[in-house]
């Protein structure tokens, strides 16, 4: 299913980057399609300067359908990969597809060239900019139960998921996907997902860098956009240093997710630790399903959850509401 | 003895060998001549006995964490993971 999923989308890539003279694959003056990722939420697939995806079937297609638009938006220029204009939104095997310029990603082999700072800014713009009506919430909170719903599915009745279990039900409801955002820091425009595989140059390989990846963006605390990063610190995976650099890059560029001065933690408190959750529990999932343990990085997480769990409740909810 | 301020009774206290009336009603505390002199002597003498405040084991500025944060922020090596592969993966997935 998969490969047909994969043919189909480098051939809509392939078409949408010729688009006035739609040749029978396969065309001799273009690279063969490249699996960009190939995960049940999401197949991307590029064919030359076009990358094609193929989004999950279940996803609510009025929402990725404002979520697109917003990428289209001038407002949010310079700041989210604008998509390739379609007609109509094209299916693959039931499933929703958006194709967008390809642009170069983040070296994984070169950490120390990450874009930190420019990262920082893109989301503080990002935060700063006005919503458009209509946009849906922000799936940050809703990935994180969907992740503790995986562990919970992939190791039943497992003494190892007890402390990622007891720091998940510590949070606040909202960040458990089960209330709405307190209304005062509800209504930013949110990336959703944030890492380091979320941001390219377009175009390649020297263009700015953008934002990509519109499946979770929407309305919701902005703060849960700085949060994977302050995970990671909390966690010891992340130096300081690295750490103090995207958060001064972040209030250097007027973002609106933490205070201007002083202690971040109390705005970054709630969504660091459920994303802590996040990632040690997608750490079990994965590890159950590879039949192996999980590895010391992923250990870190499991260990930053077993803390939480382990915090005077009054301490823990104090940055709750 | 009776609280001046509310009347209620006051118990007395021993702390570091001063006696003191605190009021069983508003906990309003009365102090007899020369003891609070005596608390701040034994508050000074206290202060010297502290052991010196280590000196900061990171060349870049302190960060504020949170009181679940790995135990390295409270001093000591930061990021020993930062160039493990699999953190590699770490940063480039949710």
């Amino acid at each position: 299913m998969t490969t047909a999923v994969v043919r189909a989308l480098g051939a809509l890539a392939h078409d949408t980057a010729h688009p006035h003279g739609r040749t029978e694959a396969p065309c001799p003056s273009c690279p063969a399609p490249a699996v960009l990722a190939d995960r049940a939420d999401g197949t991307v697939v590029r064919s030359g300067p076009v990358v094609a995806k193929a989004h999950a079937p279940d996803t609510d297609t009025a929402a990725l359908a404002a979520r697109t638009a917003l990428a289209s938006a001038p407002a949010l220029s310079g700041i989210l990969l604008p998509p390739v204009p379609q007609p109509a939104v094209p299916e693959v095997d039931g499933r929703p597809v958006t194709l967008w310029p390809h642009g170069e990603p983040v070296d994984p082999a070169d950490p120390d060239a990450a874009p930190w700072e420019e990262s920082a800014v893109l989301l503080a713009r990002l935060h700063r900019t006005a919503p458009p009506p209509a946009l849906p919430p922000m799936r940050g909170p809703a990935k994180a139960a969907l992740a503790v719903a995986r562990m919970c599915a992939a190791r039943p009745g497992d003494p190892a998921t007890a402390p990622v279990r007891e720091a998940w039900r510590r949070l606040p409801a909202w960040a458990r996907d089960e209330a709405p955002a307190p209304p005062h820091r509800s209504h930013f425009i949110c990336h959703g997902d944030l890492h380091l595989g979320q941001l390219v140059r377009h175009p390649a390989t020297h263009g700015r860098w953008l934002l990509i990846d519109v499946d979770d963006v929407g309305l919701g605390d902005p703060a849960w956009d700085l949060a994977r990063p302050a995970a990671w610190y909390a966690a010891g995976l992340l130096p300081a240093e690295v750490w103090l650099r995207f958060l001064d890059a972040y209030r250097a560029a007027g973002g609106p997710a933490v205070r201007a001065d002083g202690d971040p933690w109390p705005e970054l408190d709630v969504p660091a630790r459920a994303l802590t959750v996040q990632a040690a529990a997608l750490a079990l999932a994965k590890s159950a399903a590879e039949g192996r343990n999980p590895d010391e990085v992923e250990q870190t997480m499991i260990d930053a959850c077993a803390r939480i769990a382990s915090l005077p409740v009054e301490l823990t909810s104090e940055h709750a509401s | 003895m009776q609280c001046p301020k509310c009347h209620a009774q006051m118990q007395t206290y021993n702390r570091n060998g001063i006696q003191i009336e605190q009021c069983s009603g508003c906990r309003g505390i009365f102090l007899d001549y020369g003891e609070l002199e005596s608390l701040t002597r034994i508050e000074a003498q206290w202060t010297q006995q502290a052991p010196p405040a280590p000196p900061a084991p990171q060349a870049y500025p302190a960060a504020p964490a949170p009181a679940w944060g790995a135990p390295q922020h409270h001093g000591g090596h930061h990021g020993g993971h930062y160039r493990h592969k699999s953190f590699g993966h770490m940063l480039f997935s949710s």
